[in-house]
């Protein structure tokens, strides 16, 4: 039983050198911090935020940020067409953008997950019909799927995280599958096999902690893509109702005033592009920390 | 993915394994769409009642019952379905609530907007993305490289309507040479093209870079090189060649993103295409259009798959062989 275990050891995540490349990456350090900051803000949202999100003060409408002419410390980044506090509400809206963004990566990744590691080691017809399944999945363009949801759904902040998740479970599936394929004939696998463990155990205890590191990677990736898909539903009216601030609905606001009042639309882009980016670095920088190629000189 | 020379020895091609390859690859198609069709048909369906959705709330049972007949919703459902898929071939997918049009025509009408500016969009990107690709690739970890990847990173994680109001902001409101929404001559394609092509720039130049790398550090190019080709002829001769094939996939992928991104970008430019069509038909309740747009879009991206997997048997000599 012993040797068994012992083989199947390979486990890339929990290497100890993980957290010391981490910091090695410079880049890496920053899109942490980045990221780290955001979620602070997020999860202290009441605290932080000078004034509530939705409370409007119609004699200072469209008030420039504090540094430029016109403009107040009061609202340092200015104020929106109903005088509402842009600081503010883009503290408010990374609640929702975080909330939606891990809530949706983490339906898809159990979904992707359960499905690439039985079609790879199950293989035969039921493989063949989930990765077809993958390809009528990919043959929607997911924000059009997503759409059409939510469309018919009606909106509302659990229906997009529902067709996020729902619509998410591709790349996972398909990059599991493929590891799991190559991993169902080693060693460990056969010899745990011989020895008369269930193949849900050999899935569970084998092969999944061997493959978590990839599942993190795409994890992180997955995040970016639905903070992004979020905001451009809520872009298109058609994601989380207007009551509730997201940049998504911000931008789109925002975009009716760009005339004469830039701040309105470009601090909630900001936000958004600088919260996708540090996911989508701190996503590279597991990738290249997790990928063994990386530790070959 | 690396690859051999290609290039180098080209295995005698075999007919019969090309025949039988199109055909299997052809079929898969049509089963993916027949699944995608049932799949709108039931996703339209099991989403609620459309007569509900289509009528005010305070609407009588009489005049629900009247609308369920003349949308043949009050059929069993398995008639429905067959009716559906036997229109499907002719195109007959029933008529728009809100334009009381055949939901095709309505359609096709807004297919021109559509391909001119997801058309530009890939010409677009492709012009940018080949040299950015290739330039980072032979400036492999230099300066150049991480200025060409830095700006990779930010075009995959910037949402298009975001650079697209960006793009409004600069040249529409603060140059004022452009025109900020509409449709029209040339002008106005210039800010919609550029939004849309942003990601795709992205992603096709990142995988030139990584394939591109692949292929130069392989056996064959060392041996060109040590014949004495030059950069330029080796990168032209036999990199691009070995490196098109994955490159030639992710553009096929990269319709399905030109489409998807297409629905925003429509919608901040105010583009008359088929995104914009489908994101009124969704806010409309005009479920017979959503549902054909859906099919449309599927159906569109499925078929450019196909001719991008029928065409590596051109580019690739391997896939011939082993399908």
């Amino acid at each position: 039983m012993t040797a068994v275990t012992t083989t199947a050891a390979p486990a890339a995540v929990s290497r100890p050198g993980l957290l010391r490349a981490v910091l090695r990456n410079k880049l890496g350090v920053l899109a942490v911090s980045v990221l780290a900051l955001v979620v602070l803000a997020a999860v202290l949202a009441p605290l932080l935020a000078p004034y509530d999100p939705n409370a409007q003060d119609l004699l200072v409408r469209l008030r420039p940020p504090a540094w430029s002419s016109g403009g107040s410390s009061a609202h340092p980044l200015g104020t929106d067409q109903l005088g509402r506090d842009i600081l503010s509400r883009l503290i408010h809206g990374a609640r929702v953008s975080l909330l939606v963004g891990a809530c949706a990566a983490l339906l898809s990744g159990v979904l992707g997950a359960v499905i690439g590691l039985v079609a790879g080691f199950l293989g035969g017809w039921f493989d063949r019909i989930l990765m077809r399944l993958a390809d009528i999945q990919l043959a929607f363009p997911p924000i059009l799927l997503a759409l059409a949801i939510v469309g018919f759904l009606g909106s509302g902040l659990w229906y997009v995280v529902l067709v996020l998740g729902l619509t998410g479970w591709v790349s996972y599936a398909r990059v599991l599958r493929s590891e799991v394929l190559s991993l169902r004939t080693r060693d460990f696998v056969t010899e745990a096999r011989a020895i008369g463990v269930t193949d849900p155990a050999i899935m569970r205890r084998h092969l999944l902690p061997n493959v978590l590191a990839p599942l993190a990677t795409i994890g992180t990736l997955q995040v970016a893509s639905a903070i992004v898909a979020e905001a451009s539903l809520s872009y298109l009216g058609l994601g989380v109702p207007k009551q509730t601030v997201t940049w998504g609905g911000m931008l789109s606001d925002g975009q009716l005033y760009l005339g004469t009042s830039w701040w309105v639309a470009v601090f909630p882009g900001l936000a958004l592009m600088i919260t996708a980016l540090a996911v989508n670095l701190t996503g590279d920088v597991l990738r290249d920390v997790a990928d063994p190629k990386a530790y070959r000189t | 993915m690396t690859a051999p020379a290609v290039s180098a020895v080209r295995p005698p091609a075999a007919g019969s394994g090309v025949l039988r390859a199109v055909v299997s690859k052809v079929v898969t198609a049509v089963v993916v769409l027949f699944f995608v069709a049932t799949a709108a048909f039931f996703l339209v369906r099991l989403s609620g009642d459309p007569v509900k959705l289509i009528l005010p709330p305070d609407a009588t049972g009489q005049q629900e019952a009247t609308l369920r007949a003349s949308l043949g919703l009050d059929r069993p459902l398995l008639t429905q379905y067959l009716d559906y898929l036997g229109g499907l071939p002719r195109l007959q997918l029933g008529n728009s609530l809100v334009y009381d049009q055949p939901v095709a025509e309505v359609l096709f009408s807004r297919v021109p907007a559509t391909l001119e500016l997801a058309g530009s969009a890939l010409v677009i990107a492709l012009l940018l993305a080949i040299p950015a690709g290739t330039f980072a690739a032979l400036r492999r970890g230099r300066a150049g490289d991480t200025g060409v990847m830095t700006g990779v990173l930010i075009g995959q994680s910037t949402p298009a309507f975001w650079v697209g109001i960006l793009l409004v902001l600069v040249f529409a409101v603060q140059w004022q040479v452009l025109p900020a929404s509409g449709y029209g001559g040339p002008a106005h394609l210039v800010l919609p093209a550029v939004t849309l092509a942003v990601y795709s720039v992205a992603v096709i130049a990142r995988l030139l870079r990584s394939s591109l790398i692949d292929v130069l550090g392989s056996d064959f190019i060392r041996t060109a090189r040590a014949k004495g080709l030059g950069t330029g002829g080796i990168v032209l001769a036999h990199g691009m060649r070995n490196a098109a094939l994955p490159v030639v996939t992710v553009v096929g992928l990269e319709v399905g993103t030109l489409l998807g991104g297409a629905i925003l970008t429509e919608q901040v430019f105010s583009w008359p295409g088929l995104g914009r069509l489908t994101v009124e038909a969704i806010q409309n309740r005009d479920f017979p259009l959503v549902q054909a747009a859906v099919l449309f879009f599927a159906a569109t991206f499925v078929v450019v798959n196909l001719l991008v997997d029928l065409s590596y048997t051109l580019l690739d000599p391997r896939v011939r062989v082993t399908s």
